[in-house]
């Protein structure tokens, strides 16, 4: 993610850029500060959400993180009430625009068609948390069926297939759009870029599918090369997307930085997640012009395992260190990575998904004796 | 269709070995070279007549195309949608299968792919509404859901499997997807013994990639692209294009093919491994009811694989084409 001296060379970098359709900024990071505290939204969502987000303030907490959380329990379930979810939402979104910075997790999305929309969706799309980040590393000491994985996906978060606007023509013939724009492709591409540049990253590789959507994934993938020419110390490819698939599942450390669509950030963010070890572990974070979201990586709510103490709270518990690498707390930020990453390597307290049988709260305990003894 | 590059070798290893199993076939071979008509590029005429006339036909791999763009596009994606258009191929069938013998790190996959191939992201439906904004149309029609949701289930009693699982993303494409979705639902209604459910893309790719066993059991049918991207990854399970089939079924004729590249580099020099094809092959013998004469071939040909001694290049082994189809009808 940057960091606030990673953003300064982003963006030292992006002056040069020709146009500047809200790429990154230097006022990107403009958190609510009250005396030396930062006011942080937190959004547990719904499954294990709670759970997690709880783990999450217990060992923000033992760490002394100048934090203070401004809780909205938003919910994508229905409760029932008319309108309760869409008042809470409303709230979050609100929130988040005072705070400027957010940890989430993720909110539940009924297939029914009378259903809501996406909460998710909707509020990439109005705060206009364009791109999505997602780290997949190995974790060391936990052993997965490959090995050596260090990749990033960056997602165009708020277009694509994701657009929303379907319709029926007739009965039984239905159109969905997928929107491609220039300048968001190119914001995206800037952003990805930039990442790469500020994070010591050597290629960054366009996934696609302009052999068959020329006009769309055509225009998207146009615009990252032209993107690519104002950054020449970054190596640039592509690859068309049911190829990146077969080759993240073969041979995934061939990746590094990867730029791509909405639709297939979805795909290939699940992929590279089941390489390193589940949903559980991997974090991520959604980045606007103005407002920065946190939130696992590999999106899933987790309704199965709500309430069962089963949850692995890794995945929120990095995206909060990136959080705090993001306002500079990096000395906060390092401990208690430092403590997580040691837990799973000593290998005595694990969560289910990763082999284990310890349970949220143990694990979480774990944590705070680890850190104890940094 | 011997197709490009190293397409004559591999196709007359499966020649070869097909002669030597006895099978009651006879080849038609005919020119798969796009032709210019009217500017389009097309199928020759002849190429078109013999599929009518012979209803199967096995297809190799086709050259890059260097004089269209974006370059690189393979020729088959070209010739394939236009082959897919003109004999109405709804359904692409894509099995992976672990090859004993040949090591990756997920053992005993043994998947079943349906992706319909008519529609969908792949409708080819686009515009640029004004400079740098373009709308591509994914169409999603129940007539064409229908007809390969029905081939799934028609497809999992043919093999002996019980479940049939829809992949599908309507909860954010709650339209579209939503009548996918909707239609297998019914469907499914008309074939009671077989166990139906649905799964999110999302939650697909994560458990597949995670542990592929628990499909081992299961058909999966699912709307165009979502079946493009994972068909090549249950490919990339097993150690990739050269040693998965493919069939694409149609109303009335079906063509059975290998999709991975023509290998420009070692065409000619009697390297190229034709397992793809061959497997191919033998899925189009089980289409035509050879079934025996399939069984036979495969055995033959995973016991080659298993052994290990006629590997070609690809798959760590010295052997040439002519050598591993050789084991093979050894072992036949």
């Amino acid at each position: 993610m940057l960091s606030r001296s990673s953003a300064r060379t982003a963006q030292a970098h992006l002056q040069n850029a020709s146009r500047s359709f809200a790429t990154v900024e230097t006022d990107i990071f403009k958190p609510t500060k009250f005396g030396s505290k930062y006011t942080v939204t937190l959004i547990p969502g719904d499954g294990i959400g709670a759970e997690v987000a709880e783990s999450v303030k217990t060992v923000f907490k033992a760490d002394s993180v100048p934090i203070d959380w401004e809780q909205v329990d938003a919910s994508g379930v229905d409760s029932g009430a008319p309108g309760s979810a869409e008042e809470m939402f409303r709230e979050s979104v609100a929130s988040l625009k005072r705070n400027k910075l957010g940890l989430k997790g993720i909110l539940h999305t009924p297939i029914s068609r009378s259903g809501h929309q996406s909460f998710n969706v909707a509020m990439r799309q109005e705060l206009d948390i364009y791109a999505s980040v997602c780290l997949i590393k190995n974790i060391p000491g936990y052993e997965t069926r490959h090995k050596g994985v260090d990749l990033v996906i960056i997602r165009e978060n708020t277009e694509g297939e994701y657009s929303g606007l379907e319709h029926q023509s007739v009965p039984g013939v239905v159109e969905s759009l997928k929107i491609i724009t220039r300048l968001k492709s190119e914001r995206i591409a800037k952003f990805a870029f930039a990442f790469a540049l500020a994070n010591n990253r050597k290629k960054v590789t366009c996934i696609h599918k302009a052999n068959i959507m020329k006009l769309a994934d055509g225009l998207f993938r146009t615009t990252v090369t032209d993107v690519a020419a104002d950054y020449p110390t970054i190596e640039v490819n592509d690859m068309i997307v049911d190829n990146a698939s077969m080759q993240a599942v073969s041979k995934p450390q061939q990746f590094d930085v990867m730029v791509m669509p909405n639709l297939y950030g979805g795909i290939l963010s699940n992929i590279g997640a089941a390489l390193v070890g589940g949903p559980g572990i991997v974090p991520g974070c959604n980045m606007g012009r103005d407002v920065a979201v946190f939130e696992p990586g590999c999106r899933h709510v987790g309704l199965d395992i709500k309430g069962k103490d089963q949850a692995n709270p890794t995945a929120l518990l990095l995206s909060g260190t990136m959080l705090l690498r993001h306002l500079g707390l990096d000395d906060h930020a390092n401990r208690i990575s430092r403590a997580i990453y040691g837990v799973i390597a000593d290998g005595k307290y694990r969560t289910r998904d990763m082999g284990g049988d310890s349970t949220t709260h143990e694990f979480t305990r774990a944590i705070l004796d680890k850190m104890d003894t940094l | 269709m011997e197709g490009d590059g190293i397409g004559p070798e591999i196709s007359q290893a499966v020649k070869d070995i097909f002669e030597a199993a006895k099978t009651p076939i006879a080849w038609e071979p005919v020119d798969v070279t796009p032709i210019l008509k009217n500017g389009k590029t097309a199928i020759p005429d002849a190429t078109i007549e013999s599929i009518e006339r012979n209803k199967v036909a096995l297809k190799g791999p086709l050259a890059l195309l260097t004089h269209v763009r974006p370059p690189l596009v393979r020729a088959t994606s070209l010739f394939n949608l236009t082959l897919r258009r003109t004999f109405n191929l709804f359904a692409n069938l894509r099995p992976c299968r672990s090859i004993a013998g040949y090591k990756t790190p997920y053992d005993n996959v043994d998947t079943v792919l349906i992706r319909e191939n008519t529609e969908g992201e792949y409708s080819g439906i686009e515009h640029v509404v004004v400079d740098g904004v373009v709308q591509s149309i994914k169409l999603i029609t129940r007539e064409a859901s229908e007809r390969v949701l029905r081939f799934a289930f028609q497809h999992a009693q043919e093999i002996g499997r019980k479940k049939v699982r829809v992949v599908h993303k309507a909860t954010i494409m709650k339209m579209s997807d939503g009548l996918f979705l909707r239609v297998a639902n019914e469907v499914a209604k008309d074939f009671p013994e077989i166990e139906f459910d649905a799964e999110l893309l999302d939650n697909t790719c994560l458990k597949m990639v995670t542990d592929p066993l628990p499909y081992n059991d299961k058909v999966l049918v699912m709307p165009n692209l979502y079946g493009d991207i994972l068909s090549d990854m249950c490919a990339g399970l097993i150690g990739g294009l050269g040693l998965t089939p493919s069939g694409n079924i149609g109303d009335e004729c079906s063509i059975f093919e290998a999709v991975h590249g023509s290998a420009p580099d070692i065409a000619g020099k009697g390297l190229a491994n034709p397992t793809a094809l061959l497997l191919s092959s033998m899925m189009m013998l089980r289409h035509m009811g050879l079934t025996e004469y399939a069984d036979r071939i495969e055995r033959a040909t995973f016991d080659t694989l298993a052994e290990g001694k006629a590997l070609t290049g690809d798959l760590g082994g010295k052997a040439k084409t002519s050598e591993y189809a050789a084991a093979i009808i050894s072992k036949l």
